[in-house]
């Protein structure tokens, strides 16, 4: 038998409310882009996978959808459980991801690189999921647009120096672009790709 | 509808888990891209199309057991459709119900948007006939999408402005298209334009669906939502000559009833909630009796 046994555990033990629980977190934080919201699951994969990813994954993906990830993540206990828990082809290829995994620390890839959509359907476009070292105390940043009441201050930790500037990139090719959920441990914050974000002036 | 008592073996909310995910990844999508339509594979729900199975595949994808819910149709929580959804709901997903719009953290709607001003943290999610707004103009599919693509909206005002030709005015009255976050035109349902204005910067999320035609679209909270209009011919929203006759308010969407055969009629809140909640309070309309009075 292939299968470790940390494959096998690590799942919902109800999928029917916790995958609802986790839902409604995750429209919240969509719905508020740079609020900060707490996953509130049991739900692990093994290895390098955080706990809001592994129950992002369990929430959303399916074998209707494909998931990349990150060479950080990319380990057999961690596709044994994707595989058994969500039954989602996991894919080498960035462009055709409909949900990509970044392990915490590793440099963010090109977001062109990934599915952004097209002009006609801008929902086919890869929703990124991005573990930080915190969701907080990192470059001061303001947001503004849907979901946002004037503007919101947020400051996740360990993006790229240049990050403002690329973001800015894939929010110019609205309705086009791919939508950031950062996690950290059970936590997560959103940005859509309709989010303005400018650095906080001194 | 088919009797509850039909359903004999369901999922928590009726739909399976993997309908639910797909809807799912269909409203987070259309909350990342205000006022676009969002294809999903819309499941058969046991009632016809009519009545509103794209929200009710949207409120059961969402719905937990911490929710409240209220289902309102034409503003009112007790005719046929809202007493049908709301028990479908308590039977599936045994979740709290009310008619209270403030109780209420989901609320299910037909034609109208309560007068009540929601707040953060409330949904209300629309049932949804015809998604697109350019269908009338244009049958195809494939030319609505590039209009869409192509920010291409030229139609739909030279439409707006053959109104206003014939008639003077802007006659559009019901689902009144509105353009939603200064870049897609979006059909806000058949709401009266007299709800338009309280789609703008809503603290409420809002989500669209529409069963038959297979579409999720939203409104996220705080987003912008303007109805179209020219400049020499402003939006304007209906206007009523008298207050509610029950409750006196002012400022609110009334229906016409009709009191006798001899052409006797009033004017009421479609709002029921609002309506009664104003009668506890004491407001007395023309019409109305006081509340302490009809408790002796
Ligand atoms: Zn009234």
């Amino acid at each position: 038998m292939a299968l470790a046994n940390a494959s096998l555990d690590g799942g919902f033990q109800d999928a029917v409310f916790e995958s609802q629980a986790v839902f409604r977190g995750l429209m919240d934080a969509m719905s508020r882009p740079g609020t900060i919201q707490t996953l509130e699951t049991p739900a692990k994969a093994p290895g390098a996978l955080s706990a809001a990813q592994s129950a992002i994954l369990l929430c959303l993906a399916d074998p209707d959808t494909s998931v990349w990830l990150s060479p950080s993540l990319y380990a057999q206990d961690a596709l044994g459980w994707i595989s058994f828990h969500s039954g989602a082809p996991v894919t080498h290829s960035m462009s055709n991801a409909n949900f990509a995994f970044l392990g915490l620390g590793e440099a963010l890839p090109d977001f062109l690189g990934f599915a952004n959509g097209t002009q006609e359907y801008p929902d086919r476009s890869t929703t990124i999921i991005i573990e930080l070292p915190a969701l907080t105390g990192g470059q001061a940043l303001v947001a503004a647009g849907p979901g946002i009441e004037n503007e919101i201050d947020m400051s996740p930790s360990g993006l790229p120096d240049n990050f403002v500037r690329r973001w800015s990139a894939n929010h110019g090719l609205f309705p086009r672009g791919v939508d950031l959920i950062f996690t950290c441990g059970s936590t997560v914050m959103c940005l859509p790709r309709s989010t303005q974000l400018k650095q906080r002036e001194v | 509808m088919t009797s509850a008592g039909n359903l004999a073996t369901y999922n928590f909310a009726y739909l399976d888990e993997q309908t639910k995910r797909m809807i799912r990844r269909a409203i987070l999508k259309a909350i990342a891209i205000p006022g676009y339509q969002v294809p999903f594979a819309s499941r058969e729900m046991p009632m016809p199309y009519g009545w509103g199975t794209g929200g009710v595949q949207v409120t059961a994808s969402i719905l937990g057991p911490d929710d409240t819910l209220k289902v309102i149709d034409q503003g009112a929580d007790d005719t046929t459709n809202a007493v049908s959804i709301r028990a479908f709901f308590q039977k599936v997903a045994n979740v709290k119900v009310t008619t209270k719009t403030g109780e209420a953290t989901v609320i299910q709607t037909r034609h109208r948007i309560p007068e009540e001003p929601l707040t953060e943290g409330q949904v209300l999610v629309y049932q949804v006939p015809i998604p697109e707004p350019l269908r009338f103009l244009e049958p195809r599919e494939t030319e609505t999408r590039k209009m869409h693509a192509l920010e291409e909206y030229g139609l739909m005002h030279v439409k707006l402005y053959e109104d206003i030709a014939r008639n003077g005015h802007i006659a559009t009255t019901y689902a009144y298209p509105v353009k939603v976050g200064e870049r897609y035109v979006m059909d806000p349902s058949p709401i009266p334009k007299f709800d338009n204005p309280k789609m703008h910067r809503s603290q409420a999320l809002q989500l669209f669906g529409a069963g038959r035609e297979k579409r999720i679209y939203a409104i996220p909270p705080h987003t912008e939502v303007v109805s179209l209009d020219f400049e020499d011919y402003p939006f304007e929203i209906q206007k009523f000559e008298k207050p509610c006759a029950l409750c006196g308010a002012e400022n609110v969407y009334l229906d016409e009833v009709v009191l006798d055969d001899k052409g006797g009629r009033m004017f009421v809140c479609s709002d029921t909630d609002h309506c009664e909640d104003r009668r506890n309070a004491g407001h007395v309309g023309e019409l109305g009796v006081a509340q302490t009075e009809a408790a002796e």
